[in-house]
């Protein structure tokens, strides 16, 4: 059975918020194994080993934070973590520390579901799996000639530009963490410098977007980071 | 009958108030020591021990005598506090600790005791007033001699002057005065057998003070005084029952205090004579323009004999006039003086003839006012009343005179020849010496006056250029001469010395006008006390501290200048000052060895706070007149501080009406706004689940949306509610970094995506805009609730803009409607907590605006609403760029690592 249906774990203390998930998720072809408690939640990740977790960070027993690293010790599968407002420390945390996307309460199903595929989605394509990114219809970036296109234009980036872009694409739909871009571009020890990281941001935009202060792809998570809408 | 006076009842009544907190003193009251006050004082004590009272003994001497010991057992004996003074080791009683103790009663021997340097006080009576005010009962002893208002009287009788002394009123007010006597004979007796000191002494003893002559002398006068209290306490009783048929006036005594170390005797007198008159003593000194001259110890002899005046009851005055004599009798008539007491005048008769005696004047002018006058023989000190150091006249002066008189001369030599014009001669002269006495003053024109007629003589008496004088008459014109010159010069200088009296009256008054005047205007307390303490150290030349209470109502100092007020050495002496709001430390009878002299600032309705005072010349305050002042002072800057204080209570009380009002305000919006999209849920899923009731597909899309809705909006309050309670609550952590506000504008309108959704959204933000220091997730929620309230009061197909620019040192960052705008009256109330202009039309609590300004204020911005040109509104706000200039996005290191 190759295309079985996909396994989503969702570790919830909240009842009603529980039995609302685990209905969207079946109504839309997801088969759903539920934890009540953190503890739980590590147990059922270890018995069943699902393709998602989707995991709340404010857990009566253990700290979501705490699930979050035990089952990443064995595990790479994907994690969006679920947060309540207001804790964009947490969320952050979170997301440095192996969860693949986040979401904040309240959210519609609609979101929910889009999360869940882009997140499973990267999970089962790997890396270097295209040579041609697309970013909404008319931004191109040729991975292998490193080129970038913008209306069938070839523009210029600068290397740190084209990194930067490179590493967002690779991810489209994920959200990124400054640190992690920080990491990723410039290397470790940079983690903290995050004007550098604002700086090139805002230049990309001006180059890509067509109104940079409403931007459609380049978009930021504020306190948390980026993210490059899915065409 | 006759009713009695209202004035006295309500002063009746107040004793008795203060008399029900204030402890009872029993004063065991003899003439001479040996009579047996400490033994009779005990046993009374034992008796109130006997009736289970909590009795302690604080100081007690028995002179190693037996019986007296015996009496002490039984007795709880407090520990005594040892000072060690020069070398000497001194036990006192230990105040503090019997304040603490707080027992019912306790045994003080020896009220006019002085206590050694290092006490609290620098009498023992002083500690018994504060253990009374405690509440405590006193029992003690004291001998006649060493009453106050007696002391002299006691002096002449048996020339022995007695240091220690006990105020009147202190006697006056005891709530039981037991006279303790003994016949003389049985008291020599005593002595004889060495029950009162040890014979060796009490040999000595019965030489000098105890002769029989003056203790019969001593027993008359306790007896007398005694006697005196008794019908005054009898009087008492009559007056508060109504019982005296005839209620004569009160008498009032006056008694006019000079610098003169007579006046102490003289002011002793007085309040003899009030006493047996049962009246009051009021103590006068006259300021005349002649007194400004008088010798720093004639002053400081002046200010004691006011504070004596205090000391023993009665008011000390002083007024001001040219002229003595008639502003006394002037002022005993408004304040009905019925007896006016002066000194017999002891200077030489001659001097009565230049100068108008006082004596006569009181005299004369007093009409039905009665005029004692006292004798005062040998002066306590033998101090002569010093010539007061008049002011030193520059040499300068003298220059000019002899110059002046040179002129005259150059002048009537060349002018008034002929030798019937002499008289014009004389007149030049003269008009020479009114010049120098009028610019140069009493010394350069006394040898204006001698130069004058010398040149004269010298010049214009034939024979000519020479002393010598031929016409006798010639004597005479030149005694006159003289004479009119000397005359002329000592009016001038009366002048001089009453406009200099007018004028350091008038620097006075003007230098308190302002100082009120610019404590009115401070803005804050801490300013306004800046001020005060600026003006007190110029006036006295001293370095000060004031000590307010701080919040937990402990006493701290707000300005404290080097070496006036150590927070641990002086705290005591503030605290007492604070508790007692009296004057204390240096120059005054408590704790005088600080540096500074403490006094307190009184308001109006309270205590305010505490003025610590070292002047440069400790005379300074001293002064009755720098004392008044620096009281005035004092009292301006305490009602000042109240007037702070009550300020912030009523603004604390606003401050509670507001809560109070927000308090329902919420509740009310809470409860409406809440419960109305939860009852359209609830109603819309309802009818979703009813069964019964069918409906087609575009019903139950438009119940689902409609219940969707809802509980969007139902999450939109509450999470400004949650922001407001962290705003309230000061929880919000702003948490700055520099970033492009472009950025957070995109972040704001993705994040708006579905609410804007069909409308005409543009967007304004300049390219080169510096980075900002802003929390971004904060600053995002400002732009939504903006963008929020333009699609909610606006036309749905209306546009909105968004932009930013850069103005001066911050960003201004705007969301423009084309709505209806925003009335001018609302335009600053609509980011007040629950404004709402439209009432119930779909909006929030009235809090989004709140929580805008809250965050952009907390940024050091500023947000508001302007009307839009062509109709619409544009909320702006501001970002300042703040310290960091380098906020240009300037191209990086473009080496890819």
């Amino acid at each position: 059975m190759t295309d079985s249906k996909p396994t989503v774990l969702v570790v919830e203390d909240e009842k009603q918020m529980r039995k609302l998930v685990t209905i969207s998720l079946r109504s839309n072809g997801y088969d759903v194994i539920e934890a009540e408690t953190g503890e739980d939640g590590v147990k059922q990740a270890a018995a069943y080993t699902p393709d998602l977790v989707l995991l709340d960070l404010g857990l009566p027993d253990v700290d979501g934070l705490v699930v979050l690293a035990r089952i990443r010790e064995w595990s790479t599968t994907p994690i969006i973590v679920i947060s309540a407002s207001g804790q964009e420390e947490k969320k952050v945390k979170a997301l440095d520390e192996g969860a693949d996307d986040y979401l904040t309460k309240p959210f519609g199903a609609a979101e929910l579901l889009a999360r869940i595929r882009v997140a499973l989605r990267h999970a089962a394509r790997g890396p270097d799996s295209t040579a041609v990114v697309k970013i909404g219809e008319d931004v191109e970036v040729d991975l292998v000639k490193r080129v970038v296109q913008v209306g069938g234009a070839e523009i210029h980036l600068t290397p740190i530009e084209y990194k930067l872009l490179t590493t967002l694409a690779k991810h489209a739909g994920m959200v990124m963490t400054h640190r992690q871009l920080l990491e990723q571009v410039w290397g470790p020890g940079h983690a903290h410098q995050m004007q550098y990281l604002r700086v090139y941001m805002t230049q990309l935009r001006h180059k890509l977007e067509k109104n940079p202060a409403h931007p459609r792809y380049l978009l930021t998570e504020p306190g948390v980071g980026y993210r490059i809408k899915e065409g | 009958m006759t009713r009695p006076d209202p004035d006295e009842l309500l002063a009746r009544v107040r004793a008795a108030e203060a008399q029900e907190v204030r402890g009872e003193l029993t004063i065991f009251f003899g003439a001479a020591p040996g009579v047996g006050k400490t033994f009779t004082m005990l046993e009374a004590a034992r008796i109130e021990l006997d009736q289970k009272r909590d009795v302690v003994i604080g100081v007690v001497e028995t002179h190693k005598r037996y019986e007296t010991e015996a009496l002490v057992l039984g007795f709880e004996l407090m520990a005594r506090k040892t000072i060690e003074h020069e070398g000497i080791k001194v036990s006192e009683l230990d105040l503090d600790a019997a304040l603490a103790r707080r027992p019912q009663m306790i045994i003080i021997d020896e009220l006019a005791h002085t206590n050694a340097p290092g006490c609290r006080h620098l009498k023992r009576w002083q500690d018994v007033e504060e253990l009374l005010d405690a509440g405590v009962d006193v029992f003690t002893t004291l001998n006649v001699q060493h009453l106050e208002s007696l002391n002299d009287v006691v002096a002449q009788i048996t020339s022995v002057v007695v240091r220690e002394t006990v105020p009147d009123s202190v006697f006056d007010k005891a709530h039981d005065v037991r006279l303790v006597d003994l016949p003389v004979d049985e008291l020599i007796e005593r002595l004889r057998e060495g029950k009162v000191y040890i014979p060796e002494q009490a040999a000595r003893a019965l030489e000098s003070f105890f002769r029989e002559g003056n203790l019969i002398a001593l027993r008359e006068l306790a007896l007398r005084r005694t006697a005196e209290r008794v019908e005054a306490q009898m009087r008492g009783y009559k007056a508060a029952h109504g019982i005296e048929q005839t209620w004569h006036a009160g008498e009032r005594v006056l008694v006019c205090i000079s610098a003169s170390p007579h006046s102490k005797q003289l002011i002793r007198a007085a309040r003899r004579l009030a006493t047996s008159l049962h009246g009051e003593l009021v103590g006068v000194y006259v300021e005349t323009p002649a007194s400004l001259r008088l010798s720093s110890s004639d002053r400081e002899r002046l200010a004691q004999n006011m504070r004596l005046v205090e000391e023993l009851g009665g008011d000390a005055m002083t007024l001001r006039a040219s002229d003595a004599a008639p502003e006394v009798v002037r002022f005993a008539r408004t304040r009905n003086v019925t007896k006016i007491v002066v000194g017999k005048p002891t200077h030489s008769r001659w001097r009565d003839f230049v100068r108008r005696p006082f004596l006569d004047e009181i005299v004369r002018a007093s009409h039905e006012i009665d005029v004692y006058v006292i004798s005062a023989n040998a002066p306590e000190t033998a101090q002569r009343h010093e010539p007061a150091p008049s002011r030193p006249t520059p040499i300068s002066g003298y220059v000019w005179s002899c110059s002046v008189v040179t002129l005259a001369t150059v002048v009537a030599w060349t002018t008034f020849r002929a030798p019937e014009l002499l008289p014009d001669v004389v007149m030049s002269y003269l008009l020479g010496v009114v010049l120098v006495a009028m610019r140069f003053g009493y010394g350069p024109s006394l040898v204006a006056a001698v130069a004058s007629v010398l040149a004269f003589d010298f010049f214009f008496v034939p024979p000519y250029f020479t002393f010598s004088v031929t016409d006798l008459r010639h004597i005479v014109t030149f005694s006159v001469m003289f004479v009119v010159a000397v005359v002329i010069s000592h009016l001038t200088k009366r002048i001089r010395d009453q406009a200099d009296s007018a004028q350091q009256r008038e620097s006075r008054t003007a230098s308190l006008y302002a100082v009120s005047r610019e404590l009115a205007k401070a803005q804050s307390r801490d300013t306004m006390l800046e001020l005060a303490a600026r003006h007190i150290r110029e006036i006295f030349a001293a370095q000060l501290a004031i000590l307010v209470p701080d919040s937990h109502g402990e006493l701290a100092a707000v300005i404290a200048d080097e070496g006036t007020f150590d927070a641990e050495k002086d705290h005591g002496v503030a605290q007492w000052v604070w508790t007692h709001q009296k004057r204390a430390g240096a120059g005054t009878d408590t704790l005088p060895s600080t540096r500074a002299t403490f006094l307190p600032l009184p308001g109006s309705r309270t205590r305010a706070g505490i003025l610590a005072i070292v002047p440069s010349d400790p005379l300074r305050i001293r002064e009755p007149d720098d004392r008044q002042l620096l009281e005035t002072l004092a009292r301006l800057v305490g009602s000042a501080v109240e007037r702070f204080e009550l300020a912030d209570e009523a603004r604390r009380a606003q401050l509670r009406m507001e809560t109070e009002q927000l308090r329902n305000a919420l509740l009310s919006s809470v409860s409406h706004d809440l419960r109305t999209p939860l009852s359209v849920i609830t109603g819309a899923t309802s009818a979703l689940l009813d069964p019964s009731a069918p409906k087609d597909e575009s019903t139950r899309r438009e119940l689902l949306s409609t219940a969707h809705e809802e509980s969007l909006r139902l999450s939109r309050l509450v999470r400004n509610l949650l922001d407001m309670t962290r705003l309230d609550a000061g929880a919000l952590k702003v948490q700055k970094e520099l970033q492009p506000i472009e950025e957070v504008v995109g972040a704001a309108l993705n994040r708006m995506e579905d609410r804007l959704r069909g409308r005409n959204v543009s967007t304004g933000v300049a390219d080169d805009l510096p980075l900002v220091p802003i929390d971004s997730a904060l600053i995002e929620q400002v732009l939504i609730n903006l963008i929020e309230n333009a699609t909610k009061y606006t036309p749905a197909s209306s546009a909105i803009e968004v932009a930013a620019h850069l103005d001066g040192e911050a960003i201004v960052v705007d969301v423009s409607d084309r709505g209806p705008g925003v009335a001018e009256e609302d335009r600053e109330r609509v980011f007040d907590k629950f404004f709402r202009v439209h009432e119930r039309e779909g909006g929030g609590v009235g809090l989004g605006l709140t929580i805008c300004r809250g965050i952009v204020e907390a940024h050091g911005g500023r947000i508001w609403v302007e009307p839009r040109e062509g109709g619409g509104a544009t909320f702006r706000f501001s970002l300042p760029l703040g310290p960091h200039k380098d906020h240009h996005p300037e191209p990086l290191d473009e080496h890819p690592t």
